[in-house]
């Protein structure tokens, strides 16, 4: 075990491949040693399993109706209650993982990569092809986000998927700064100017040697931005724009509870919570990684 | 103008003449606005006209004659190129002309204009809860960095940014109004007191003051603390976090250690040394935090029945009543991108450092 360390902390890696372990190590160390980190880890971690084994956790179907039971307390059978047709919140906040961890994947999947292109693509070229990208992507940074994904999905009509597409149009600026911004550093650095002379192409170039560098400042900031994708799908879900019944989206299950929150107020709180210790646990991962990945603020810490 | 007078400003260069300085900055900000403005339209025009299949057939039914479907495709203009058609939108928006609400069936920037006051009154009393509690809550939490007081305002700001605000009005409701009866329920006004005051401002506070109606100014208040208090929270967690780190950063220079080392009492340390140089930065992100209610209104204002732009904007969307849609996205958008703006240029003019 303690060859297994000297040779994860070695400062004279033999191999990429020991390099790159003893790297993933030390930041698992320091992860380690933050504790708001690491509680965000593992609410992470709880969130993807509950979504891998939904049917195995969840006690009951999450659709099936069960009218005798309706809006029953929260009690040994009913953890979180029941809602008014009778089906188990606890089952239905389990299976609605799936949803959120479905959604804030596709959202990150979609907007990251096309805001990390654009912003390389802006950085490397400069001139008037940076201004105009630029430009562009300051026009979407200086839209009320919120607003622009209710117009979107207004336009493209109301579904789960047309919310993630609103979602992801109004996440991506964010993305094409800070991509801009990474590659604006190293653009004059000496090993582009190496490569440019042994006859790369742009293409390869920014694919091979920019996009690399931007990617663990991106991880910290989709991880950041996760609660608010969460949140703004949680709100259209809530107007009826996101997830259609009867699909257990929290949101969705918020809104349902909504005529019931004077006397049957655990239909709309209960699927709250999970939004919110989702939310601050992907708050917490990503002010954790920030510390770890990002080199500027290495120095403060 | 003279010859003399053009060489003397040459003479004395751009970086001398501060009012030239000033109006190429003025001119700068404006031509930014308006091209952001100009971004905005595209976006609305984009949703409104490219993004539906078939826009005409959402009017007319797909039941209609061809005639009545060509003819309506030419009186709507789709038959022009898209350049053209955004000019012509673009003039219609600037004439005032969002068209006719398929809800209301009245149009649309009158329905704007009667709903805005709501959102403002709102988003006004919001932010200044934010303010009177953000503000101080961020310096004591720089003055105590690190201690228990820090770290329950830290927890107090990660839950403003993980807390759907929709939930948190429901939650508030249930709590204040169904449980506790402290506060009135959804709604600007009580039943009995609708259409007693004369609308002037639209401010409803206002006008019950300057009519002397001092039991619907409390019914009002009694209305509108809830939802205010609320909104105001989302401000709070984020003006309560940039003071302390404006403070923090304030408080590490050295001539705060030499007013220290003089013996000049703590308090005065905190408030005067540290805090007077950070107004600056604090009025763009009030500014920021201002902006950001009228767009956290919608959420607020959906669940608390607020006749404000926020309620209008999901009312349209459910019945899907794009120009009603339209017209709230484009007007929320921007007084948005203005305020944004204007508390990013007060900034550079504010600070004596940018001159």
């Amino acid at each position: 075990m303690s060859n297994m360390t000297e040779w994860l902390l070695s400062d004279s890696p033999t191999s990429k491949g020991q390099a790159f372990a003893g790297r993933a190590w030390r930041m698992w160390l320091s992860l380690l040693g933050n504790p708001l980190a690491i509680t965000g880890l593992i609410i992470v971690v709880v969130l993807v399993l509950m979504a891998a084994f939904a049917p195995l956790i969840a006690p009951y179907s999450p659709i099936g109706q069960d009218l005798q039971n309706r809006l029953l307390p929260p009690s040994w059978q009913h953890w979180m209650g029941t809602d008014e047709l009778g089906r188990d919140i606890f089952s239905r906040v389990v299976y609605g993982s799936r949803l959120t961890l479905m959604i804030v994947l596709l959202v990150a999947a979609i907007s990251a990569p096309l805001g990390l292109v654009i912003g390389a693509i802006s950085g490397y070229f400069g001139g008037w092809v940076d201004k105009v990208m630029m430009g562009i992507t300051d026009i979407f940074l200086s839209m009320p986000k919120l607003i622009m994904a209710l117009a979107f999905v207004a336009a493209l009509g109301p579904g789960i998927e047309n919310a993630i597409i609103a979602i992801a149009i109004t996440a991506w600026p964010a993305y094409a700064r800070i991509a801009r911004a990474e590659t604006l550093t190293f653009r004059n650095a000496e090993f582009i100017d190496a490569i440019k002379l042994q006859g790369a192409s742009p293409a390869r170039i920014i694919i091979n040697h920019v996009l690399p560098l931007c990617t663990s400042s991106m991880i910290v900031r989709v991880t950041l931005d996760m609660a608010g994708i969460i949140l703004t799908a949680a709100g259209l879900g809530f107007l009826g724009l996101g997830a259609q019944p009867p699909l257990p989206e929290w949101g969705a299950m918020i809104s349902r509870g909504r005529a019931f929150i004077l006397d049957q107020w655990w239909v709309a709180t209960m699927p709250g919570f999970a939004i919110i210790v989702v939310s601050l646990g992907f708050c917490f991962l990503g002010d954790g990684l920030r510390d770890i990945l990002d080199p500027k603020n290495e120095g403060k810490s | 103008m003279s010859q003399s007078d053009t060489v003397d400003i040459s003479a004395q260069g751009w970086s001398n003449n501060i009012w030239l300085k000033r109006l190429f900055t003025l001119a700068q900000f404006v031509f930014v606005l308006l091209l952001t403005f100009l971004g905005l339209l595209a976006i609305t025009f984009f949703i409104g006209r490219v993004i539906p299949i078939d826009p005409v057939l959402a009017i007319v039914g797909d039941r209609a004659t061809q005639e009545l479907y060509d003819a309506t495709r030419q009186e709507m203009g789709l038959d022009q190129p898209l350049v053209v058609q955004f000019f012509s939108y673009v003039f219609d928006v600037f004439r005032g002309d969002l068209g006719n609400s398929a809800s209301t069936g009245r149009l649309v920037i009158e329905d704007l204009k009667r709903v805005f006051p709501a959102t403002l009154e709102m988003a006004t009393i919001g932010i200044i809860i934010g303010v009177l509690l953000g503000v101080p809550m961020g310096v004591l939490s720089a003055a105590n960095e690190g201690k228990w007081v820090d770290q329950v305002f830290r927890v107090l700001g990660l839950v403003g940014y993980s807390v759907p605000a929709f939930w948190l009005g429901l939650v508030g409701l249930a709590l204040f109004y169904g449980h506790l009866g402290w506060v009135a329920g959804p709604g600007r006004i009580g039943i009995f007191y609708e259409g007693i005051v004369t609308p002037v401002t639209g401010l409803i506070l206002v006008d019950s003051l300057l009519q002397g109606e001092w039991e619907i100014f409390y019914d009002a208040i009694h209305h509108l603390v809830l939802p205010a208090s609320i909104l105001g929270f989302f401000s709070l967690a984020y003006i309560a976090r940039m003071t302390r780190s404006f403070m923090l950063d304030q408080l590490s220079q050295e001539f705060v250690t030499t007013a220290r080392v003089k013996g000049v009492p703590e308090y005065k340390v905190i408030w005067k040394h540290a805090f007077l140089p950070i107004r600056v930065p604090l009025i763009t992100v009030i500014g920021l935090s201002y902006a950001g209610l009228l767009e956290g209104s919608v959420m607020i204002e959906t669940v608390f029945s607020w006749p404000g732009i926020g309620n209008y904007l999901t009312v349209a969307l459910l019945n899907a009543d794009m120009n009603a849609v339209l017209g709230a996205t484009l007007v929320i958008g921007a007084v948005f991108i203005f305020i944004n703006k204007i508390s990013d240029v007060l900034y550079r003019v504010l600070d004596p450092r940018s001159r």
